[in-house]
């Protein structure tokens, strides 16, 4: 039996209108988000009660117009229409407004009149607008409308009693709005393509296949016309043009006159206009150089939160992992399921709890900047340097986060509405040089680009370059992609520059809530799948090692005589005898070698000694083919892999980075000892460590990156594309570094 | 005569839309947010890098780039 219909009210609005604002106080904190195949946009639903009874409330991507060009901006007319397959057809519109801007906030609502359904108008943020002087006879408005008109303030809660009944009470009434009239002319031309598409399409798409020439409607319904379907519209169209009224100015003319005439007589306005707060802040937010100074220093805290502030919480959830992992290996006897617990599952875990704060940090001043007003200035002020790189104004913020770390940069291109230009950004931003690919660029340089084999200022200058890479091929890529993959007509910017206000607290953290539970929850089960394939990649076959014994349990036991040892070090205090710090040195050296020769011998140890032949055009010994492999879950990996492949055990990446003299660390030194097997000649040369630098800095070894962006996406396709791309280019990158390196050094 | 299009007015120069250029999506986008034949807009000024624009229309302002402006003709006022 079919569940009870449970009435539905869908919200639609243009942005900036307080619409999730007016969602969040209707729905309350219970809300899931709705997915639809092939597109990248989000709707949300909750729930709300009125008299008794409950509603599902849909809150729909804010638009200006319900003119769909592209999947994205269609998922919003055919949810209200109820032609996505996912949803029931919801019993109600309701249109929020602004009532600052009224005129052009009720375009968007006189479309939402023809779409068959009852609809109750929102008036929203009237105490903005009284501030204005602008004065809105509500009860007028919602007579000439021919819907209900209600009065609400949605950041404080105000009028939203009145609008829950009124919602209730036209989803009961069930009279469909009206809209404004067309021309005699267009009607007919709608009857006469009505006929030929089939009565099962809806009015409203017929009206939409007539109205927007190359729209998004066009090409679903074009073949539905039969054979010269496009000469059967063009002809259409071209009727309509000499009967004087031609598209697309016939649809803009006839609402905005209609809505002239309805909100003629409701409306007050001030003599002379009001000059607004939001003048005064813009006249230095959008000066060209306050303007641009304001913006250099937000995007400098915003960079900074993420880079550092970020810091201690990560290294809190990274110390708490290592605690649990100990405390865990001391109870547990050694086995694969110790190994899959400790090092494949709660280092999965670990991995993926490290990003929450970036993430919150970052949604956080993302939910703020946008809620304030403040984002579309952003967008303003970059627009055209973004778009000379192929991306636009709103790409500038999460190419400035990824160079922290693209994971929360990709989640940040959301702000992005346009989705060639946002998976443009989403397919460039892990090019940006990200934090994690620091400890691989200070081992190196600190290993062999530093004096006494190269003077001061090389290690510098050797750093500079690795970060340029990114910001000189993301571009490059970038356009290529806009003139490839992603070609298609150039989105309009044009856009409203919105009052400024102050942001909504509950908002804000709702954002910040949404966006690191997506990541936690869809992004995060892949990036633990990854390291638990990447773990048993590393543990199996369990063989047995030179001794006979397994090596896990092998390895077990010698830490667990090292521990042993160091106890009796510590209980001896000063007097400890040399001996036994000898001892503990010599069972160190022990360990580290068992576990070398471990991960030599296994799986992915095996496929870096097959893929040799492949890494030997880039300088590289198989031992660095398997660090490579290996520092798929995340760059940093390979400091950890180089460790223990060179016998120095596992070297965390922050040993590195806090290392006063890297050149001067074990492994740096094991390293630079490095030979090719069977000869005296050193691995790591200076064409080698740029090679793998250049390596590093290109490719996209990082599983955290690629599951945000299947999540983002959607899609397999376009992070095995990421994939394939970033890997090219680093071995494209790597052998041109190491061949024409080797030429002059 | 050849009016000038909106991209060509300075900061704080006003005009009188006379008419816009095409019959694409962009067009359809400009009239949408009320970029019509008879409207008043004036120019509050440029981006740091000279593109985009914003320009004001009666309650509200907008922000749009010069390619899309140069579609809008204005008699100057």
């Amino acid at each position: 039996m079919p569940p009870p219909h449970r009435p539905t009210a869908a919200l639609v609005g243009n942005p900036n209108t307080g619409k999730t604002t007016l969602f969040n106080a209707l729905s309350g904190l219970r809300q899931r988000v709705g997915n639809y195949p092939g597109v990248t946009v989000e709707t949300k639903k909750g729930q709300m009660t009125c008299g008794g009874r409950v509603f599902d409330v849909i809150d729909l991507p804010g638009t200006y117009s319900l003119a769909p060009r592209s999947p994205d901006e269609m998922v919003a007319v055919d949810v209200v229409l109820g032609c996505q397959k996912e949803e029931v057809r919801p019993d109600v519109v309701v249109s929020i407004v602004d009532a600052s801007n009224l005129d052009r906030n009720l375009y968007l609502t006189t479309q939402a009149l023809e779409l068959g359904l009852p609809v109750v108008v929102a008036l929203n943020m009237v105490d903005v607008a009284e501030s204005q002087g602008i004065h809105i006879d509500a009860g007028r408005l919602s007579r000439q409308l021919g819907v209900p008109v209600v009065p609400i303030q949605a950041n404080k809660g105000k009028g939203l009693d009145v609008l829950r009944a009124a919602i209730a009470c036209a989803a009961l009434d069930r009279t469909p709005a009206k809209g404004p009239s067309f021309p005699e002319a267009f009607e007919r031309e709608v009857g006469a393509l009505r006929e030929t598409v089939g009565a099962d399409t809806p009015n409203f798409l017929v009206r939409r296949l007539l109205l927007d020439v190359g729209g998004y409607t066009e090409k679903r319904l074009v073949d539905r016309l039969g054979p010269g379907g496009a000469e059967t519209l063009k002809a259409a169209r071209g009727r309509m043009a000499a009967a004087g009224c031609p598209t697309p100015g016939v649809e803009a003319r006839t609402r905005y006159s209609w809505i002239r005439e309805a909100t003629a007589g409701c409306v007050q306005r001030p003599a002379k206009r009001f000059v607004t707060w939001t003048d005064r802040i813009d006249k230095v937010l959008t000066h060209k150089l306050w303007g641009t100074l304001v913006f250099l220093a937000l995007m400098f805290v915003v960079f900074q939160s993420i880079f550092t502030w970020a810091k201690p919480l990560m290294d809190g959830i990274d110390y708490g992992k290592d605690v649990l992992a100990d405390w865990l290996r001391d109870l547990m006897p050694a086995g694969p399921l110790t190994s899959l617990l400790l090092d494949g599952v709660l280092k999965g875990v670990g991995s993926v709890l490290v990003f929450l704060p970036q993430i919150l940090i970052l949604f956080g001043f993302i939910a703020i900047l946008e809620d304030c007003g403040y984002m579309a200035r952003a967008a303003f002020l970059m627009d055209k340097l973004m778009s000379r790189c192929g991306l636009s104004g709103k790409s500038f913020i999460p190419m400035l986060s990824s160079v922290a770390c693209a994971v929360p940069g990709i989640m940040a291109a959301r702000v992005i509405e346009n989705r060639r230009d946002r998976l443009a950004t989403i397919l460039t931003a892990p090019l940006m040089s990200c934090s994690a690919r620091l400890p691989v660029y200070v081992l190196l340089i600190g290993a062999f680009m530093s004096p006494p084999r190269f003077s001061w200022w090389v290690s510098g200058l050797t750093m500079f370059l690795m970060y340029s890479i990114g910001l000189v091929v993301a571009p490059i890529v970038a356009l290529t992609l806009k003139r490839t993959l992603l070609r298609g007509e150039t989105p309009a910017f044009v856009m409203e520059m919105p009052l400024y206000k102050i942001p909504s607290v509950r908002t804000v953290l709702r954002r910040m809530y949404d966006s690191g539970m997506a990541f936690v929850v869809r992004a995060g089960t892949l990036i633990l799948a990854s390291m638990v394939l990447v773990w048993a990649l590393l543990y199996f076959p369990r063989a047995e090692g030179p001794n006979g014994q397994l090596y896990d349990v092998h390895l077990a036991h010698l830490e667990d005589e090292l521990k042993d040892l160091q106890k009796q070090k510590e209980a001896a205090g000063d007097g400890a005898p040399s001996e036994l710090t000898d001892a503990i040195e010599a069972k160190e050296k022990e360990a580290n070698a068992v576990q070398g020769e471990w991960q030599r011998q296994s799986l992915l140890g095996r496929a870096g000694l097959a893929i040799e032949p492949a890494v030997r055009p880039l300088g590289w010994d198989w031992k660095i083919g398997v660090a490579a492999l290996a520092s798929f879950p995340a760059r940093e990996v390979v400091v950890g892999t180089l460790g223990v492949i060179y016998n120095e055990g596992k070297v965390k990446s922050d040993d590195v980075m806090e290392a006063e003299n890297v050149g001067e660390t074990r492994l740096a030194r094991a390293m630079q000892d490095a030979k090719w097997e069977g000869t005296d000649r050193p691995v790591f040369t200076t064409p080698t460590a740029l090679s793998l630098m250049v390596f590093f800095a290109l490719c996209c070894q990082c599983a955290s990156t690629l599951a945000v962006i299947r999540r983002e996406t959607l899609s397999w396709g376009w992070p095995a594309f990421t994939f394939v791309y970033m890997t090219v280019l680093a071995y494209i990158g790597a052998l041109a570094v190491y061949q024409i390196g080797r030429l002059f050094l | 005569m050849a009016t000038p299009s909106l991209d060509q007015l300075r900061p704080g120069g006003r005009g009188r839309i006379t008419r816009i250029d095409g019959e694409d999506g962009l067009v359809q986008r400009l009239m949408e947010m009320g970029l019509l034949e008879g409207e008043e807009v004036e120019v509050v000024g440029f981006a740091p890098m000279g593109d985009p624009m914003e320009v004001r229309l009666g309650d509200y302002r907008l922000s749009l780039r010069r390619v899309e402006a140069a579609r809008v003709h204005v008699e100057p006022l």
